[in-house]
């Protein structure tokens, strides 16, 4: 958990074309500077916590931050590497496109969020909500991630070197989840699933670009049991209890139960639940082909 | 939004300076709070001797004569020493009873805050203005939390700012907003302890000075607070000798920490942190959310481990 990591950094991607100070040049001058430049290699110092610290760049180039970052760095990130020698706060690599986001340290809440491609490695742990909504980002993690991480995910590759804290996967669409060590707890909706070739492959080639170790038959894969995708209206009720946790499609042929009768439903669902998601583990070679269909976003939609 | 800072020293190098280093971190968090502001600061206190902070919002009270009854009241020696719209009472009375009298007898006033560590200043406006109207930067001492205010469901008023202190040498600030402070407040109203506003960042000072009055040590008071307190929060606690820190278990609200040989600070923000010396050698970390975090100088003088004494283990567990 030591930001100073006892590993030397790096080489640097190559001769720096400039160094900006950020003691001395405003914040906005050099994001400025970086959004106009089409190549080389910039070097950041005395960040000092800024936020927004190289957010927006859309070139090829590199930048490399020396000390710790704050909010949403290199947030809408596309095609350039940033790589930060320290720590990021909330939203690191917020949106990213394309291209490589990496940090040396821990990222605090919702790295990745909302990514669309590219990649991000924290080499550190990174908080919680990683990969919050992420539609499309590989996010390499060498540490732990915290609670709800990839919530509402819906496209893309979350691997996780360390342990994963509570609710991984909450409501998830799509997305595939791989952790190494202990998930304290998966959340609604969110099932293990078995790790075919295809998957291997994938995680090969992340954990060879993040470099920070890990073999895939060291893993676990999690993703959606896909059971929030459309509307049950029998769950309108439980919707209503709060108890929209444990809905499942399971449920349709329970239509006008009585009130007491749809409680007694709700305990039966949680059952119906841990079969139906054993089940598609058994289905999975039919049924797994990676969806490429749009979710339906009524239930979605009333949980945010 | 707010924002939160807290510092406490390890080791005396830092504490001549304690005030300014707060300052300096405060500055940094007026962008998250441009309203108000406010600090609470622990010195080593004088044995015997009580300080109580009173506010007059909006008169200019006769400081002396209400030093001079309050004396008679308490059958004590009562020292006067006013600070703007503040006022310091150092008595070697009884100081739950001064603060008591001064709430019942002097309506003009609020009191801020009593103990015999703390004092503690707050005011609307720039907080850059209120650490230089109330001297922040000149003051020395063990430890200081702090407080920028970006007030979102009660007016800006020098009553709703932060810190919030209702027992002794016990204060908080907070980021968040507490959801079930009215029911709460009547609880706690009918277990003695008084209330000065509606604001619901008091009754979680409240809440703690109940706690530590039953008996409750301040990890235990905030386990109980994990339990009772409903609603978002990420707060930096100040008490006798010590400084804590506790985020709600879901942990919306943003917090960063880190400790050198010298001294544990937290912010909001890590920009606040980075003003501080030595900062480039600190472990930083992110506190789990709904883990207890203590740091005591008691612990530190009876020689126990030089680093924090969290309630659970040490702080190098994660970002969790």
């Amino acid at each position: 958990m030591s930001k100073t990591k006892a590993a030397k950094p790096p080489p640097l991607p190559g001769p720096v074309s400039h160094t900006f100070d950020l003691s001395e040049t405003t914040l906005r001058e050099m994001n400025h500077a970086l959004h106009q430049a089409e190549s080389g290699t910039f070097a950041v110092v005395n960040p000092r916590g800024a936020h927004a610290v190289a957010a927006g760049i859309f070139t090829d180039i590199d930048v490399v931050v020396n000390g710790s970052v704050g909010y949403y760095c290199a947030g809408m990130h596309q095609h350039g590497r940033v790589r930060v020698e320290g720590n990021a706060s909330t939203g690191l690599a917020e949106n990213i496109m394309s291209g490589e986001v990496r940090i040396s340290g821990n990222a605090t809440m919702s790295a990745g969020a909302t990514g669309c491609g590219g990649l991000v490695v924290v080499e550190g742990n990174a908080g919680a909500r990683c990969g919050i909504s992420m539609k499309g980002v590989d996010i390499v993690v060498g540490g732990n991630v915290g609670h709800m991480s990839a919530f509402m995910a819906q496209a893309g590759n979350l691997v996780v070197l360390g342990d994963a804290d509570h609710d991984l996967g909450d409501s998830i669409y799509e997305a595939e989840l791989f952790v190494r060590g202990t998930v304290a707890s998966l959340g609604s909706d969110c099932v293990e699933k078995p790790i075919e070739a295809e998957h291997r492959d994938v995680l090969e080639r992340l954990l060879t670009a993040a470099g920070l170790g890990g073999r895939p038959e060291q893993f676990r894969r999690f993703g959606s049991a896909r059971t929030l995708y459309n509307f049950a209206v029998d769950d309108i009720d439980a919707e209503v209890a709060g108890t929209s946790r444990n809905r499942s499609k399971n449920t349709k042929t329970k239509k006008k139960a009585s009130a007491k009768q749809r409680g007694q439903s709700a305990t039966k669902k949680r059952t119906t639940k841990k079969q139906s998601s054993q089940e598609s583990s058994s289905k999975k070679s039919t049924t797994e082909k990676r969806s490429t269909k749009q979710p339906k976003n009524t239930k979605k939609g009333a949980k945010q | 939004m707010c924002g939160i800072v807290g510092l406490f020293t390890k080791t005396p190098k830092h504490r001549p300076e304690l005030g300014r280093l707060t300052a300096l971190m405060l500055h940094e968090m007026r962008d998250r709070g441009p309203d108000s502001a406010g600090f609470a600061i622990y010195d080593e206190g004088v044995a015997g001797q009580t300080r109580v902070t009173v506010l007059a919002e909006y008169t200019t009270p006769d400081w002396d004569v209400i030093g001079k009854d309050l004396a008679i009241t308490l059958g004590a020696e009562v020292e006067v020493r006013p600070i703007r719209d503040h006022a310091v009472f150092v008595t070697n009375g009884d100081g739950r009873a001064a603060r008591q009298w001064l709430i019942d007898e002097v309506a003009e006033l609020d009191v801020l805050s009593y103990g015999r560590q703390i004092e503690l200043f707050k005011s609307v406006g720039d907080p850059d203005l209120v650490a230089v109207n109330y001297d922040l930067a000149g003051r020395s001492g063990t430890h200081a939390i702090a407080h920028t205010r970006m007030a979102t469901e009660s007016a800006v008023t020098t009553n709703g700012s932060h810190p919030f202190a209702t027992g002794a040498d016990t204060c908080l600030v907070h980021n968040g907003s507490l959801s079930n402070h009215n029911q709460l407040r009547e609880r706690l109203m009918a277990a003695g302890e008084s209330f000065q506003t509606e604001n619901d960042t008091e009754v979680a000072a409240g809440y703690l000075s109940w706690r530590l009055r039953e008996g409750d040590d301040i990890e235990l008071a905030l386990k109980n607070a994990l339990v009772d307190l409903d609603g978002f929060y990420t707060f930096a606690i100040g008490i006798e000798n010590g400084f804590a820190i506790l985020r709600d278990p879901i942990a919306c609200k943003p917090a960063v920490v880190a400790e050198t040989d010298d001294w544990v600070a937290m912010s909001s923000e890590y920009r606040a942190i980075a003003q501080l010396p030595g900062v480039n050698d600190a472990q930083v970390w992110e506190p789990d959310p709904g883990r207890i975090y203590t740091w005591s100088l008691d612990d530190l003088t009876a020689g126990e481990a030089a680093s924090a004494t969290s309630a659970t283990t040490g702080p190098v567990g994660g970002t969790r």
